[in-house]
């Protein structure tokens, strides 16, 4: 072993206890490091899949102005064409058109006002996820069925069961009375109150009769492979639309523009424990490196009185607090690793959590993912300020006299 | 007690011996205990608000409802207390503010749009000092009193409904035998709220035209009453528990909307956890600093216990030096966390993430909240916790052999 390397490694341990005290530090916040950022991400993820998957897809195509208002005549006209002629090409399954209407339900005992969705049932099955929730019953058939399915708690709200009949009073397209009596063919389950207790699907055809919609409808529902290609997906299925009607193109943060902006107002109070953390292991490093160069005062006198210079005696310092910081990113990112992947098989939950999250549309309990990304990014970033903060009891060593420090005890 | 002060003395001269270790530790405790207080100031503030913004929206502390409502909030569902019977029973009873309401949901149809809300039929004498809305903050007028022929709706309902002051809205809901109970109203004024959802979703109508509509005769869907502080509900709730039988059902708000009342517990969890874990990072430097401390006087401590010194003194000395340590940090982080807090409490705007923020329920402007009693949690925790940690190294030195101590070079 080159002899500066080893020089360092027997200065470390010098005083083991205090480096393993300091190690200790570091293995600690990297450990909630790599915990909370795997979670966090765990989270962040699930979040955008389920929110994105109930309903908004990857992009939609509306009309101008529908994303705000929701108004009935803000339409997409010739839907169905305009997906099936997406579909061809884009060369994907992904793609759905939809009609919304706001009405009123009723069944023989009560009423309720809700939001109902006109869907192609056999593309709508590949974007949403909604019909593959279906607990009771089945999912919408043909397209131009009076069929409808509704959520759980507005099934039970409504205190109708599958197989009986709900009358729909609404107002068409232009402003006119729409009315229709449909069966309750299924009801769904979603897990997410808001939905299953105000939302509605029916075939689009139905749909269009019943609102007097004459072959349009509101949203060109449209779904990337994943959400890494949906900007890529978008700027093609732009260039596509005949431009002379005015449709728009939004993309996953325009129609939820709630999600992105949680997720940064989360992260930026995440980022704010992470940095004070990091910052405490910093001066615990800061500390120890200023106690291990101010004791070796003496030492260190004589060595520069033998010719050697301070810059490599600064380098020694800063080899030794590298040493350190790299067998607690080691060790901090195994233990990171370990403590995760528990939670990754047992999955996290604490009391409360599931009220707190259903907000975001998450389960009551979390599987974090322990990636190399987040095993690593945050230990990292100890390291590099353990580094930082070595640098100033390295950099003192310039202002070392060799005669008074030989003079030190 | 002379011991003590003399003990004292020696800790203090002890702590500025080597300056520079003390200022770097009493760094890392000032900038953890900022940050201690600083974000649970911060998130104290945001649960704060969310929660009067909450209640505001869910108005009452304390709540009586038929056992059913609060799964099916339907018009079925109703309070059998007649007006002079609500007024024997709870007129006289002291309490801070009640009121009775009809709450049902409903359709709202302008003659371009349709929408479901919660229709509200209040009193608005009564209703004072629920703050639902801002009175004083509505365009047009509000309500004037249980029979005002007009209704008050959201600032943004009306705009997605392209109404205004003084034009017509149809109300559309059931009646008990589940007939469709409608009416005409004229809008006469136009709330605004903290959140969008809040003006989306509800209207206001006198309660006794409301009672008409629904042909519910002089019968209420809930029943609300209001204590002095929305922490502590005992009171009015076991106040209201003996006033009422098993016809009804009494609630807290925290049972009403059980988001808020988990995020209330949750706050003092996740404030404990976030001490705690800023103090483990800073117990390895604290722990550290007192090893080095001991380790560089070996010689005195062994020169003192030769002289007759007990080793509970030395004991006590150390004990005493670590939590003057802790003190001094404690204080600067505490003016720190004071003077950058108090320039912030008219409030941090954070509109960006509105959207975002409305996911957590939470409205766009933070106000910082130091409340006192966080402050003294926090103090006493890392107080008591740094005596523990001082506890170990205290112990070891009172141990030495003063021989041994002596010649250890």
């Amino acid at each position: 072993m080159n002899i500066v390397l080893r020089l360092a490694w027997r200065n470390l341990w010098r005083h083991a206890r205090r480096t393993w005290l300091t190690i200790g530090a570091m293995v600690f916040s990297n450990t909630l490091l790599v915990f909370m950022i795997s979670l966090q991400f765990g989270m962040y993820g699930l979040m955008i899949d389920n929110t994105l998957q109930v309903f908004s897809g990857h992009m939609q195509i509306q009309a101008p102005g529908y994303k705000d208002d929701q108004k009935m005549r803000q339409v997409v006209p010739n839907v169905r064409p305009l997906a099936a002629h997406l579909r061809q090409e884009l060369d994907s399954d992904l793609v759905t058109a939809r009609g919304w209407a706001f009405g009123l339900a009723s069944s023989e005992e009560r009423s309720y006002g809700i939001g109902i969705y006109g869907v192609e049932p056999e593309f709508e099955a590949k974007v949403s996820n909604i019909p593959g929730l279906i607990a009771q019953g089945r999912y919408l058939g043909k397209d131009d069925a009076s069929e409808i399915v509704i959520g759980e708690m507005l099934a039970r709200n409504l205190r109708i069961g599958v197989g009986d009949e709900l009358t729909l009073l609404g107002s068409g397209v232009d402003g006119s009375f729409a009315a229709a009596v449909v069966n309750v063919v299924g009801i769904f389950n979603s897990g997410v109150r808001e939905i299953d207790r105000n939302i509605a699907e029916m075939p689009l055809g139905t749909f269009q009769d019943v609102f007097y919609m004459n072959g349009a409808g509101h949203q060109v529902v449209i779904l990337a492979p994943d959400l890494d290609q949906a900007d890529a997906l978008q700027l093609r299925v732009e260039a596509m639309l005949p431009g002379d009607d005015g449709l728009v193109v939004h993309g996953w943060d325009a129609l939820q523009p709630g999600l992105r902006q949680a997720i940064q107002a989360d992260m930026s109070s995440a980022f704010f424990m992470y940095g004070i953390l990091v910052i405490l292991v910093a001066f615990s490093v800061l500390n120890t490196q200023l106690m291990s160069v101010l004791e070796r005062t003496h030492e260190f006198g004589i060595v520069m009185a033998l010719g050697l210079k301070p810059g490599r005696l600064g380098r020694l310092v800063m080899l030794e607090t590298a040493m350190m910081g790299f067998i607690g990113l080691l060790l901090g990112a195994i233990c990171g690793a370990l403590f995760t992947t528990w939670f990754t098989v047992n999955g996290f939950s604490y009391p409360g959590m599931e009220e707190m999250v259903a907000n975001f549309n998450l389960p009551g309990r979390v599987y974090p993912r322990a990636t190399l990304l987040t095993s690593f990014a945050g230990p990292l970033v100890v390291f590099l300020f353990t580094l930082a903060a070595a640098t100033y009891p390295a950099l003192r060593l310039h202002r070392l006299h060799p005669v008074e420090a030989m003079r030190t005890n | 007690m002379q011991m003590f002060f003399v003990l004292s003395r020696l800790a203090w001269r002890y702590l500025w011996r080597n300056h520079r270790r003390t200022i770097v530790m009493l760094s890392a405790i000032a900038v953890g205990t900022w940050a201690m207080i600083f974000m649970t100031a911060l998130t104290r503030g945001m649960v704060d608000q969310m929660i009067v913004d909450g209640i505001s929206v869910i108005p009452g502390h304390v709540q009586i409802h038929d056992p059913e409502y609060l799964d099916d909030p339907s018009v079925n569902n109703r309070v059998a207390f007649s007006d002079t019977e609500l007024a024997t029973r709870f007129g006289d009873a002291g309490f801070t503010a009640w009121a009775a309401r009809v709450r049902v949901p409903a359709v709202v149809t302008s003659e371009r749009e349709s929408r479901g809300i919660t229709l509200l039929g209040i009193d608005p004498a009564a209703e004072k000092s629920f703050s639902f809305v801002d009175y004083d903050n509505v365009d047009g007028r509000f309500l004037e009193g249980p029979n005002d022929k007009g209704i008050v709706l959201g600032a943004k309902l009306a705009d997605t409904l392209e109404t205004r002051v003084g034009k017509r809205v149809v109300l559309m809901s059931q009646d008990p035998d589940n007939e469709i109970a409608d009416r005409g109203f004229r809008v006469v004024g136009l709330f605004h709220a903290e959140m969008e959802t809040t003006e989306e979703s509800y209207a206001f109508v006198g309660k006794h035209t409301a009672q008409n509509m629904l042909r519910i005769g002089d019968t209420v869907s809930e029943v609300v009453f209001l204590g002095e502080d929305y922490r502590d509900v005992e009171p009015v709730y076991s106040k209201v528990v003996g006033l009422v039988d098993d016809s009804v059902r009494v609630s807290r708000w925290t049972e009403v909307d059980t988001y808020l009342g988990t995020m209330m517990g949750m706050m003092d969890g996740f404030m404990l956890i976030w001490v705690i874990v800023i103090f483990l990072a800073l117990s390895f430097g604290l722990v550290n600093t007192l090893v080095m401390a001991v380790f560089e006087r070996i010689r005195e401590i062994g020169l003192m216990l030769a002289l007759g010194m007990k080793p509970s003194s030395i004991l006590g000395q150390i004990l005493i030096e670590s939590m003057m340590l802790l003190a001094v940090g404690l204080a600067i982080g505490d003016l720190l966390a004071w003077a950058t807090i108090k320039p912030l409490e008219s409030g941090i705007d954070i509109s960006v993430v509105a959207k975002g923020m409305e996911m957590f329920g939470a409205a766009s402007v933070l106000y910082p909240n130091l409340d006192i009693d966080d402050v003294i949690l926090s103090n006493v925790v890392v107080m008591i916790l740094g005596f523990l940690a001082s506890l170990s190294p205290a112990w070891r030195a009172s141990r030495y052999e003063p021989v041994e101590a002596i010649t250890k070079v």
